[in-house]
């Protein structure tokens, strides 16, 4: 986002401290600012922003449905609460749900101990999934030469399809289906390794959050996701 | 001095690693000893579950019709009952079967991968059921302690809360796939 240093500043309040926001800022931008926890997973600094995983949702006075924090713009006076009880509750389900709609072996998984899903579990305290798992069969698409896209890991967070599209512009990422049959796909729905817009350049690979994407030959625990490139996603952005 | 504890633990579909990792608090069994008596589990040699136990740890997800049963009484005779370990919490790899037919998990083992005597067993093996589960979906569960296997540092820091009367504060301390 393109910022004008004469850009005029909002004051408003969040979980009861006064705070400053530059306008246009995203509740989640200034929430970071200011040293204050919202969990994100389909959040990446520099992509835009697609609002689907709905972990970011906060409370804000005088609406009568949550927000999500990073789709929502400051506004003068407004008074955020970013954890409560309710949210809370909420955060739990939609993690509950991410747990049960795939197949995650954590164990067994080649991002054991490098996982977003995970880490996010661990900060909102979660112990056990509360529904049913739904087991169901997907596919691994291993056609392409050096990676593997294992749609049992896949939590349709579509950081993937945003950066093959909006940073290698290559869009060979897409989205197939609708709700819980919804699918990440390759071009027109062909294996991967036959795509012929596919640069392999492995952005993909590395801002996935889970072990849905990973390099060939990785065994469980192995897959380190690299996130150094991130910062320059956003200068490039603001150029 | 005040009476000790009962303590049970109980081995369902899991590969034990739980329960070695139960036996990796080494020296300090002796201060578990002091508060809790072991009178059931894969450790020792009875082979009656206890009228009332105090804490029953359970290792392993619910995959078979002898499972089931299992963990049923168990939890009819035990006060607290702590599912440890990801497969007990989350049926983990026991519940990588899921997605497929039982039969045909059955025919995979038995008759593709066997070279003597192919057939699938109907005696001694307990059936399995359609899918494998974590506990908490067949019966109550107080405590969850995920992990595979929970470091021993986690086993004894339950134990040891749980033995002083206070339910163990989890967060922070393991996750899935630990």
């Amino acid at each position: 986002m393109k910022r004008s240093s004469k850009a005029s500043i909002k004051t408003l309040k969040i979980d009861g401290i006064d705070v400053a926001a530059r306008e246009h800022e995203t509740i989640l931008e200034l929430a970071q600012e200011n040293g204050i926890f919202i969990p994100t997973l389909c959040h990446v600094e520099g992509l835009s922003e697609y609002g689907g995983c709905r972990l970011c949702m906060v409370e804000i006075k005088g609406s009568n449905r949550l927000l999500p924090a990073c789709m929502t713009t400051v506004e003068e006076g407004m008074e955020v609460v970013t954890n409560s009880e309710k949210l809370q509750s909420y955060r739990t389900m939609i993690m509950d749900m991410l747990f049960s709609e795939r197949n995650h072996i954590c164990s067994v998984c080649v991002s054991n101990g490098n996982c977003d899903l995970q880490y996010m579990s661990v900060k909102l305290g979660m112990t056990h999934i509360g529904v049913p798992y739904l087991n169901p069969s997907v596919p691994v698409d291993t056609s392409h030469d050096y990676f593997v896209m294992d749609h049992n890991r896949c939590i349709l967070c579509q950081r993937c399809v945003r950066v093959c599209g909006e940073v290698e512009w290559a869009a060979t990422k897409g989205v197939m289906g609708r709700g819980i049959n919804t699918r990440i796909i390759h071009d027109l729905n062909q294996p991967w390794g036959d795509s012929d817009t596919c640069t392999s350049c492995g952005k993909c690979v590395n801002i996935c959050p889970t072990g849905a994407l990973f390099e060939k030959g990785k065994s469980a625990g192995e897959m380190v996701k690299r996130r150094d490139w991130l910062p320059y996603l956003k200068l490039m952005h603001e150029d | 001095m005040s009476k000790k504890a009962i303590m049970a633990t109980v081995w369902l579909d899991g590969c034990s690693g739980c329960h070695m990792s139960f036996l990796d608090i080494d020296e300090r069994i002796l201060q578990i000893a002091e508060k809790a008596d072991l009178v059931y589990s894969p450790l020792v040699d009875v082979k009656e579950f206890p009228e009332m136990a105090d804490v029953t740890l359970v290792e392993g997800a619910v995959s078979s019709e002898d499972d089931l049963k299992k963990i049923q009484k168990v939890r009819a005779h035990t006060k607290i009952l702590v599912s440890l370990g990801d497969c007990a919490v989350t049926a983990n790899v026991p519940g990588m079967r899921n997605p497929f037919k039982v039969q045909d998990v059955l025919d995979r083992a038995y008759i593709e991968n066997a070279d003597l005597n192919q057939h699938i067993p109907i005696k001694v093996i307990p059936p399995l059921l359609k899918t494998s589960v974590p506990v908490h979906q067949v019966v109550d569960v107080d405590v969850f302690v995920p992990g595979c296997p929970p470091h021993a540092d986690t086993i004894f820091f339950v134990l040891s809360e749980l033995l002083e009367g206070r339910i163990p504060d989890l967060t922070n301390v393991t996750r899935f796939g630990a």
